[in-house]
């Protein structure tokens, strides 16, 4: 086991399976030479050679349609959107491409491409380096959509991406790369070496795709959260000193429902956060299917805390973030309601 | 100030001009190098590559360098190729107004370059195709009752119901799944070729779009990638004149050819006589040879003309004259081949009606055969729970639940 950063444990992901399958190959804007604006692939390049980890063109369509043709090949390619804001110009081929082409040709050919992009604010981006676009992939059938909150899932679930054989769409949450992030940001940043989940073996493993992990055991409240929220829903249980359920998603797509069903069922009452908009993002979709399966069960109705339905903005950031106190509030109102 | 907006030279009841197009001599660009830099190759872009000049004999340099790549039974091959995709596609118009499928696609006076193309094609190549390039799979020797069933969404369709027709795939015949949206393909052409070539292989890839989807943002993303990591891949551009209603000036102004696009990349491209079938055949050559030696990517416009309707859900006596298609000076590529055959003395007026008559009566005969297999009027439905079948590699629980839904 070492100590390792989500970064550190994203880069061994890709240098585990670069070693490991000579199909591998990773590419996008900055990560050759350079090892990416985020360092998440330092030293591979110089490591493993430009053929298999090199820069390309500003361009994410080229990006991701070079990664489909080279999937249906017969590669195993891990591409680098540099933020997700960038991924729009790729969206008709993750969406229309990539997500279709394996149904369309009836199995003809596949698409085995991993898509990897820093999703999230928190770090001061503005609108375009802050935003969490995982509804507009869990809308896509085909998709198979991710997302880690610690160094040791995130390199777990990355290479269970990279050999997956489907495209997989691996969100990033750019402000816990290197520390859990509780929403303080008025406080000294945390880092990984504290954490019990920086503990990351060197080695090959891999963890099961659509599998949610219960962070914090608890009766009161289930909390469904992904990403940074799982850090800020953890400060909010602490600080209001509710006893409630913190379930890690991981995986939005597939969804662990199991999981999340057998919480509610337990709890009674259920609490969805996201730092995404509000209309039309991943909450809904987990309130109507926490409340088809558990509907005699609740005692409450179902809350979300979630980003306000405004353009992330750069000096008011923490006025956009659903922070621990929102959700303190909302766990509150739950309990009471 | 005043903006300019294209407008084709004739409309509907007026008489189609093509005085703008220059027809040089078959023999007025000599065969390039295979290193032939884009810097070099302004004539070849903004040219013509023809073999067969006026009376249908093979003369220049380019009708030299095929030599025993445009022998007898290759041409003959050729023309017969041709007879067949241009049946089918009367076949099938026909079945469509019969109700006997949804849609269908022709390529009318384009089968050249798609027949053409493919004979330079080798076994592990892969064609990235547009929905009119259905005639590769015929030169490929793509089984016709699979290409019929296909368009029939019948038991026979090799994607069991799940495409549009015409929307083919076929990768053991080197076809790429067919998309629906245009130009997304052309950049996953050069990412297979690149694919290739880090593999170590031999393999090349094509990729096609239209003079229409020239414009859209993935004829950029595919020929800077290919400018940057000179894939061996070559890129076809199928300029037919129209686009649905828009004719080739609203896809880029006019001012360039499409060919001539690729210069400003460092792509290196030729503008071919798209109607010529061994014009197609050489410049083919050359740019498959090309490509195999590892000399990079080069682009190729192919200049001819739609004469069908988009689809059948299109009606061009709309928005083109009705007698455009005859007025287009390259004439029929079909009529141009059995002419030089005939000069040639290979072939002759009555073998050509006995060779017409023996593919109609063969595609007849596979088309009926087909038709028992289920068309839109005499369906056999396919499996409804097979929708859910292939959207991943195994089905996940929350679509197994649904099909369970739907009642399976």
């Amino acid at each position: 086991m070492a100590r390792m950063t989500m970064i550190e444990a994203i880069r061994s992901a890709m240098d585990v399976m670069l070693e490991r399958d000579q199909r591998t190959v990773i590419f996008g804007e900055d990560i050759g030479y350079f090892g990416g604006v985020f360092r998440c692939t330092a030293g591979l390049q110089k490591k493993y050679g430009i053929e298999r980890v090199f820069d390309t063109p500003i361009n994410e369509s080229a990006i991701v349609g070079l990664g489909i043709g080279m999937a249906a090949y017969g590669m195993r390619p891990c591409v680098e959107i540099q933020f997700a804001d960038y991924m729009y110009p790729a969206y008709d081929q993750i969406t229309q491409e990539a997500a279709r082409i394996r149904h369309r040709s009836n199995q003809d050919f596949s698409c085995p491409i991993t898509i990897r992009m820093p999703t999230g604010g928190g770090i001061f981006g503005g609108q375009t380096h802050s935003q969490s676009p995982e509804a507009l992939f869990t809308h896509v059938s085909g998709l198979t959509v991710i997302q880690p909150s610690t160094p040791y899932d995130a390199k777990g679930l990355l290479i269970a991406a990279m050999e997956t054989d489907d495209p997989v769409i691996f969100l990033e949450p750019k402000r816990l790369y290197n520390g859990p992030f509780d929403g303080h940001h008025a406080t000294k940043s945390k880092s990984w070496a504290d954490h019990p989940a920086g503990e990351v073996p060197e080695g090959y493993y891999t963890l099961p795709i659509g599998k949610a992990e219960i962070r914090r055991a608890g009766a009161a409240v289930t909390v469904l959260a992904y990403g940074t929220m799982v850090f800020v829903a953890e400060a909010a249980v602490a600080e209001t000193g509710i006893d409630a359920e913190i379930i890690d998603l991981r995986s939005l797509l597939p969804l662990d429902i199991e999981t999340i069903v057998a919480s509610v069922k337990k709890t009674g009452r259920c609490v969805v956060i996201h730092e995404a908009t509000k209309t039309g993002g991943y909450a809904g979709e987990l309130i109507a299917e926490v409340q088809a399966a558990c509907f005699y069960y609740l005692q409450a109705p179902i809350a979300r805390v979630t980003g306000w339905d405004v353009p992330y903005p750069h000096a008011q950031e923490w006025d956009y973030f659903p922070g621990p106190a929102r959700v303190g509030r909302a766990l509150i109102e739950t309990m009471e309601a | 100030m005043k903006l300019r907006f294209p407008t084709p030279h004739s409309r509907p009841g007026e008489a189609p001009d093509f005085s703008d197009l220059v027809i040089p001599a078959p023999d007025a660009l000599p065969v390039p190098p295979l290193t032939l830099a884009a810097a070099d190759a302004w004539d070849y872009a903004n040219g013509l590559v023809r073999v067969l000049d006026d009376s249908g004999s093979a003369v220049g340099s380019w009708a030299d360098y095929l030599a025993e790549d445009a022998g007898d039974e290759i041409l003959i091959r050729g023309l017969r190729d041709m007879l067949t995709m241009r049946a089918i596609d009367r076949r099938m118009q026909n079945a469509q107004r019969q109700g006997k499928t949804s849609f269908y696609m022709q390529c009318t006076g384009e089968e050249a370059i798609a027949c053409g193309f493919q004979r330079m094609l080798k076994k592990g190549d892969m064609n990235f195709p547009t929905y009119r390039q259905q005639a590769l799979l015929i030169a490929a020797d793509y089984p016709l009752e699979l290409l019929m069933g296909q368009i029939y969404s019948n038991e026979l369709d090799p994607m069991a119901g799940r495409q549009l027709p015409v929307l083919h795939s076929a990768r053991d015949y080197g076809f790429f799944s067919i998309s629906g949206n245009l130009g997304t393909q052309y950049v996953q052409a050069v990412g297979w070729a690149m694919a290739s070539a880090l593999s170590g292989e031999t393999a090349i890839a094509a990729g096609w779009i239209g003079d229409g989807a020239t414009a859209s943002n993935d004829f950029h993303s595919a020929l800077v990638s290919a400018a940057v990591y000179r894939p061996p891949v070559v890129l076809c551009i199928v300029n037919n004149q129209w686009a649905i209603s828009s004719y080739s000036g609203i896809a880029g102004g006019g001012e360039a050819t499409f060919a001539d696009r690729a210069l400003g990349y460092g792509i290196p491209a030729l503008r071919v006589d798209g109607n010529d079938y061994l014009a197609v055949l050489a410049a083919s050559k050359w740019a498959t040879a090309r490509a195999r030696g590892g000399h990079g990517p080069v682009a190729i416009e192919w200049l001819t003309y739609r004469a069908a309707a988009h689809s059948t859900s299109d009606d061009p006596s709309a928005y083109r004259p009705r007698d455009e298609a005859s007025a287009w000076p390259l004439g029929d590529p079909l009529e141009r081949l059995k002419t030089h055959l005939n000069r040639r003395g290979i072939w002759s007026d009555a073998r050509h009606a006995q060779a017409e008559a023996e593919i109609l009566d063969h595609v007849v005969a596979v088309q009926k055969e087909v038709e028992t297999h289920g068309t839109f009027v005499d369906p056999k439905p396919l499996s409804p729970a097979d929708i859910f079948r292939g959207v991943y590699k195994e089905l996940p629980e929350h679509l197994r639940r649904q099909r369970q839904e739907m009642g399976f």
